[in-house]
Order: structure tokens, then sequence, then C-alpha cells
């Protein structure tokens, strides 16, 4: 039987599923709650520094959008840190925490930019027993305005800074969370390891609007006419997070840096995914919002039969597996050919391959053969592009198969042997350097 | 076995008032705004789908579907109507199983096909409860034309024509329009005088005079006709009823099923209408389920289908025969008519032969649903094909400026789409005709 259990940067919990910080994770009720169905850690929800008490709005915080059925597909928020008082989170935290010795629990903090507010409440936290903290340097609404979560998330220079004044003043471990709102998310990663961050997690949600009300046209969530972006996460994000962590885990830089995942994780298989690209734990907020903490059992049996299947004792087994075969455009083998190929028994004759492939693409699908339905590849107009199979409603009808010999589009002899763009002869760069030879 | 020994029972009332509104009430609830939403959302909007050229009417289903799905249902009414002024109905009536449904890609995969039916139901309805025209008559032509029967065929064709700007007079032998959706189908397919909204719906355009109580042949003449207006178009359907030939017999409780439920469908309380204890229903389509549904749901003991044939011949879908069975009808095939027991003027039994041995059923009534024929005489010396109005593609008859389409004419399956979209068609080829 598999082991899930997790030493993420010295802190340990059964499985690697930690509930990200949200509105799941904001008190003792909701944690324990969580604990009891199964996760195996927490980020509580981000803590600011003692005082009046953060405002949320009082109209709605979400907006969503969704798939077939309603289904939720992607999900965004405009409510701030916690908006309870700091004694009482850390009274529950320290009480959740002895309750509950086996799981993790991290906190999440966001702060004034300054070195006092950050060494304060370190201290604080350090007195509940938790297992580490989490710099919220993500949130991309509300207090991004007043110079705190993704205003920081996005000057590598504060992030360095904080992450020092984070290291200096307290013994826990520091995961740094990132913003995806920036063009390069390697920077903030290099920046974090600089100021000696243990462990980035990522992704924070992203800035959105998720619909417009087009009878008062205002931006979704309206809040008394008015709507201002929220932060957007759920499984419509789950690409742009796989892409921003494999960026870090391969950039020479950062590689090797313990990553928390976080961005759409809703089964086991998406888990299991950004732990190939390296990650150490995921995390998850949107899937337990949508469906309850319950979820989180299928996750773990379905990783436990999945490692089980593949013969993988334990997550290190199979981490970061994936992270050497993400690549740039510029290595991929242009000797390698796929036609797309049906098959029939499976075709329930929609053609939506056809018509995809005819409006919008190469014309390599009939529709019609000998005055019958029927939708076959043209091999000698297929450039294995894949969009057939994209839109394809029946699993594994079409696939995508490697052929050898002669390409009967280009009616060229396939090369057996791996060829990139570095070396083709369409490459100015290659014809530079001849002329240079 | 003795006819003889149980008195006749037919009568009317057998059920408590609440038990024949259950019975007659819709078939199938209609789908609600989320019920229409998961459904659409099954619809992969196949290209050139294989629902659309089922469809007599050739609606775009794919895209009216795709409109519900989007929030849209009076798009979704619209592109409906553009094809079949009678989506209303036809999303009612059809053997949508036997149809659209039957081919969807859905149906292919896993055996479950988008619920076309239900969905087109739900867009027209919205629609038509919101009284929403989408046609407005175009700029008068001047031009007259006559239109025989108020039915399916007939109001499609009138609808077209008044679009496109000529003025139409319906003659309808009935005292009501809407053919066999108001005289023919079971009540539970169309309840709520579905029927006469729907008429008054599609009349609403404009440019359309109805005239009752006029039937061809006797109140009025197609040479008349032909005269006075600019062109015909025939739908008045048919007026005969198939013979059972030397097994029939005059008697009381000898029932032909067309008329029986045309009766309970025009009577203003259902429990006025006798039925039997036990009836035998003979024939094997929409007609013979029908009626013998209803005889069911009436109050009847024992309802038998007699089908001569064999189960997959019955023109009834299976679907339908499914309907029959649950509701308690027995189906029995190979039933071949022979005669009908008669005692003291009424019927008491019907003896069929069967894999060449004789079945008596004892019953109180014999429900005669064997086809409609076309009555020739009504129509003059126009030719005729197989018995009904011979046509061409176009709808034209043997004689000039007359047209004909519905289940008067040759070319069709007796259904109500089919009716729509020949009198649709029509209409097109008159307007053409009138405006060269």
């Amino acid at each position: 039987m598999a082991d899930l259990s997790t030493n993420f940067v010295g802190i340990k919990s059964p499985n690697p599923f930690w509930l990200a910080s949200a509105p799941p994770t904001d008190k003792q009720y909701n944690v324990e709650r969580a604990f009891e169905a199964g996760w195996g850690g927490v980020v509580w929800k981000t803590l600011g520094e003692a005082g009046p008490p953060v405002v949320n709005v009082n109209g709605p915080r979400y907006g969503a959008i969704w798939g077939a059925d309603r289904r939720l597909l992607g999900l965004n928020n405009i409510e701030l840190i916690t908006d309870r008082d700091l004694e009482i989170n850390l009274e529950e935290i320290k009480a959740t925490k002895k309750n509950w010795p086996d799981r993790a629990v991290v906190v999440s903090l966001m702060v004034p930019c300054e070195e006092e507010p950050w060494k304060k409440i370190l201290g604080r936290v350090a007195e509940t027993g938790a297992d580490g903290v989490e710099l919220n340097f993500g949130c991309p609404h509300g207090m991004s305005e007043r110079g705190m979560g993704s205003a920081v998330g996005q000057v590598p220079e504060y992030i360095q800074m904080v992450a020092e004044w984070c290291k200096q003043h307290t013994d826990m471990p520091v995961i740094v969370k990132l913003t995806p709102n920036i063009t390069d998310i390697r920077k903030p990663a290099e920046a974090a390891k600089r100021g000696g961050a243990d462990a980035v997690s990522l992704i924070n949600t992203i800035n959105s609007i998720t619909s417009v009300d087009l009878d008062n046209f205002a931006p979704e969530p309206t809040i008394d006419g008015k709507g201002s972006h929220g932060g957007y996460c759920g499984p419509a994000v789950k690409p742009i997070a796989l892409s921003m962590v494999s960026e870090i885990a391969r950039n020479p830089e950062t590689a090797g840096i313990p990553i928390s995942g976080i961005g759409g994780v809703t089964t086991w298989r998406d888990a299991a995914e950004f732990i190939a690209l390296g990650c150490g734990t995921v995390q998850v907020c949107t899937a337990a919002m949508t469906y309850g903490f319950k979820v989180v059992q299928e996750m773990i049996a379905g990783l436990e039969n999945y490692m089980d299947e593949k013969g993988y004792a334990s997550i290190e087994d199979f981490r970061g597996r994936a992270v050497p075969n993400v690549t740039d455009w510029q290595y991929l083998n242009l000797n390698y050919v796929t036609k797309a190929k049906i098959d029939q028994d499976k075709c329930i004759k929609c053609g939506r391959c056809h018509i995809a492939c005819e409006d919008t693409s190469h014309q390599a699908i009939t529709n019609m053969v000998d005055g019958v339905r029927h939708f076959e590849v043209i091999e000698e107009e297929c450039v294995g592009c894949n969009l057939c199979v994209n839109v394809c409603p029946v699993e594994d009808c079409i696939n995508m198969e490697q052929i050898a010999g002669v390409d009967p589009r280009t009616k060229k002899p396939i090369d057996p042997d791996y060829a990139n763009w570095t070396t083709h002869p369409n490459n100015p760069a290659v014809w530079a350097k001849e002329a240079a030879e | 076995m003795n006819a003889h020994q149980r008195s006749r029972d037919v009568r009317a009332g057998r059920l408590d008032a609440d038990a024949y509104k259950d019975l007659f009430s819709d078939l199938h609830p209609p789908l609600d705004d989320h019920e229409a939403h998961v459904e659409a959302d099954r619809c992969y909007f196949c290209y050139d789908a294989p629902c659309m050229t089922a469809c007599p009417t050739s609606i775009d289903i794919p895209m009216f579907i795709r409109e519900i799905s989007t929030g849209n249902p009076l798009g979704a009414a619209k592109t409906i109507f553009d094809q079949n002024i009678f989506g209303g109905m036809c999303a009612r009536v059809c053997p949508t199983e036997t149809l659209c449904e039957e081919v969807c890609v859905r149906e292919t995969a896993e055996g479950k096909p988008v619920k076309i039916g239900q969905l087109q139901r739900y867009a027209t309805d919205t629609a038509m409860a919101e009284d929403k025209q989408f046609y407005t008559r175009a700029a008068s032509t001047g031009k007259k034309v006559a239109v025989v029967g108020a039915g399916p065929a007939g109001l499609a064709c009138a609808h077209r024509l008044a679009m496109k700007g000529h003025d139409v007079d319906v003659y309808e032998a009935r005292p009501k329009a809407g053919g066999l959706n108001e005289y023919g189908i079971a009540s539970y397919k169309a309840p709520g005088g579905f029927a006469q909204k729907e008429v008054d719906y599609i009349t609403a355009i404009g440019g359309i005079d109805m005239h009752y109580g006029k039937a061809l042949g006797a109140d009025i003449t197609l040479s008349k006709l032909a005269e006075d207006y600019d062109a015909v178009f025939l739908g008045m359907g048919l007026a005969g009823v198939n013979a059972l030939g030397d097994a029939d017999a005059d008697a009381e409780g000898s029932l032909d099923a067309v008329g029986w439920i045309g009766d309970l469908r025009q009577a203003s309380d259902i429990s006025t209408i006798a039925v039997g204890a036990r009836v035998v229903v003979i024939g094997g389509g929409m007609t013979a389920v029908d009626a013998a549904v209803q005889a069911k749901g009436l109050g009847a003991d024992e309802v038998t289908i007699a089908y001569r044939g064999p189960k997959e011949r019955m023109k009834a879908s299976e679907y339908e025969q499914e309907i029959a069975k649950v509701r308690g009808v027995s189906i029995r095939y190979h039933m071949n008519p022979k005669r009908m027991i008669v005692t003291d003027g009424a019927v008491t039994g019907m003896e069929f032969e069967r894999d060449g041995s004789t079945v008596v059923v004892e019953c109180d009534q014999v429900m005669k649903a064997i086809g409609q024929s076309f009555a020739p005489d009504s129509a003059g010396n126009i030719a005729l094909d197989g018995g009904r109005i011979a046509v061409d593609e176009e709808g034209k008859t043997s004689m000039a400026k007359v047209w004909a389409g519905g289940d008067c004419v040759n070319a069709g399956d007796d259904l109500t789409v089919t009716a729509v979209s020949q009198g649709r068609d029509a209409a097109e080829s008159i307007h053409r005709a009138l405006s060269a």
C-alpha cells in the first residue's frame, strides 16, 4: 500500500492534501471538520496585524462560471483576509494543533510591508505551535490596494526583503505564496529563494471578472451596481498553475526549491499532476468549497490506487518526474509525425471532428464516403494537430498515432532520428551560423 | 367460452371525478427551466445533424437546442417555427422515437437520445405563453387563395401564404379548426385545449379568414373554388374509415375509433363518454393505441389491441406500444379479424383467426382503427394515386391552380409533421406561381 505521508520543509502531514488559505480554514470549527474528513493539513486563512478586524463587503463575495449542468468550473472572490479578531484566531490555531498533532497547520500571514509588524506577528504565531507560515503575497484584490498581498508579490525586491525579515525572526519554515498576476513567475520565485524562503506555494488567484450583468451593466459579483476584479480559481485555472509550477521547477535558479502546488486541484489526478511537476504538497480550496470536505477521500483513495498500480511506495517516488520532460518548443522533435485515427466502432457520427477540421483547420476529415455519413481522416491533409481529438465527445475514439516511412502529406520520408528547430534548415539562425562558418 | 352468459356492460362515469383528471393530464409534464438547460447541454451540436435530416420539416434542431442552452428560448422557438409553425403540437405528438430522437448520436452513444421533443415543447410553450408573434404579413399581393381543411396541412399552408401577403380563406367541414390535432389524437397528448390555442396563435398573423361547416363536395365545390380564387390548396385529410369487410357488423358497440376519439375530445365532461367493461381495438397504428389507452383511462376493465401482423410491423412505435402496456392495455399480435359476434343487435365479442385456430375475445365494444381512407367524391375528377390525391414534389395536383397536402395526398406517412411540411412547401410553390 502506497504511503502518502509527506515531509514538506519539515512540516509533516499524513497526506499531501492541504486546504489552502481561504474561507474553509478561517475557523477551528471548519478546520477540525476538515481534519475529521481526512485532510492532511491546512494553511489557516490569512491573519493580519492586531487591531480592528478587517471589514468585508456585505454583498456577494463570489462569482462563478459554469459548464454543462452548472458544474462549477471557475470561481472568483473579493473576500479579504480573515475578518475575525487576531487573538481568537491565535487561540483557535493553538487548540486545533493541540487536538490534531499529526496534521499540518501552517498559518498564512499578511501585514504591512515593514519589518516590525512581521516580527511581531511571527512571534505570536510561534506561540501557537503552528508548523510553519505562508506569506500571502498573492491576494489580488482589496489588500493589494493597501500595499499588501499581490502589491508585494509583484515586486521581487519586496518579496526578498520580507522573506529575509521572516527568516530572521522565526525558526518556523517560511513558505512564500506567489501571485500569478505577473508576466514572469520565475522572478518572484527567485526573489523568494534569495530571501531565504524555505518554499514557494503557487498560484494565488488570478485577476478576474467572471461576467457582466447585461441588465445593469455591472461586473459580477455586483455590489450595489458596482463590481471589482476578484481572484479567480477552480478547475479553469489549473493549466495556468501547472505551467507556472513547471517554470519554477525547471528554472536553474530555482530548481529544487520545495513547491506547494495550488490551482484547480479537484481530483487525485490533478494532485498527481502537480506532484509530477515537482510539488511536495498540493493545496485545495474550490473543490472543497464546491463539494464539501469529503472530496479529500476520493483524492486520497485515487492517489493511493494510482501509486499502487504504478508501484510507487511514496510520493517521492514520482515527484518531479515530469519536470525533465517540460522543455522549450525549439527542442521538440520535428521528426515525430502523427496522424489522427478515428475508431469507427466508437464513432457516434456527430461530425464535430469534420466540421472543426473543415471550417477551422486542414480539411482532413471526410463527412461522407460513397454517399454514406462517414468520418475518416485524410492522411494526405492531416497535420496531426489534435483538434479533432479535443472536440470529439467520445473518449478514446480519436487517437494520434505516430507514423513512419513516408508522410502522405509532405510525400517526404520521415527521418527516424530526433531533430529540432535549432538545426532545421528553415531556421534563420541556422543560416547565419552556416554563413559564419 | 360463451359470450351470452354475461350481459353487456357499457356505461359512462366509471370513475371518481379526480381519477379522470389524473388519467387525462399531460403524458409528459413540461420541462422546467433547469431541466431544459441540463437536457440542452447534452446536445453535441452535430455537424449536418442526423436529427435535422430525420425531421420531416427539417427544423434546425442543434441550433434551437443551443439557443435554449444559452438562455434564448424565444430564439429557439423562432428557429422551430421558421420550419414548422405547428412546432408546439409536433413537440407533443411527433413519434420522435422513430424520427429525430432515433437518430440522435446520443442514442448511438448511450441509448439515451437528447429529449428533442421535450425541448421543442419548452421553447414553443415559452413563446406561446408570452404570445410572442414572430411573423408579420408582407405587403398585400391582392391574390386570394382558398384552403380546404383547417388541419395541420391546411393551416401551415395558410400561415405561409398569409406571410407572403396573400389573402386566405380556409374552409373547414367541422365546427372547429385543428383537424386531427383537435379531433383525432389522444387527449393526454395535448391537454388543456392546446390544439385551439395553437390554431389561435397561428392564425393571429392575420389575413386568414376561417369558414366553418363548409365541406368540400357538399357546401362548396372544387370547380367553384378554382374559379373564384387564384389558387386552391386541398388539405381535407381522410374522411373515410377503412372497413373490416366481412368481419364487420352493423351493431351497437361497433365503433369507428377515430370518431370515438373525436367524441371524447369534444366532450365538455369526459365522464359522460360511455365505455365498455371489455373493449377490443382492432388495428396497429397510433389511433389504435390512442383509443385503447383512453378506453382504459375511462375505466374499462380489459382493453385488448388486436393486431393482425407481428409486433415489429405495428405502425405504432415500440414506445407507443410501451405506453399502452404500462397503462394496462394488452396487445395481441397475429389476430386476423373474422367475425363480430352480435347478440340482440349489440356486440358481445370478436372472433379472430390466429395461426390457424379460432380465438374469441369477449367484449362490449369493438373499436375499429384500421386506417382511414380518402373520400374521393369530394374532389371531383382530380387524379388519384393509391386512392389518394396524386401530387408532384411541390404538391401540385392534376388540376391547374390546385395544390394538395397532408393525409389526403399519396405522398406521406400520415404524420402531423409531414402534413405541416407539405402544407408549407405547397404554399411556397403557390407563392412562386402567383408571383410569376
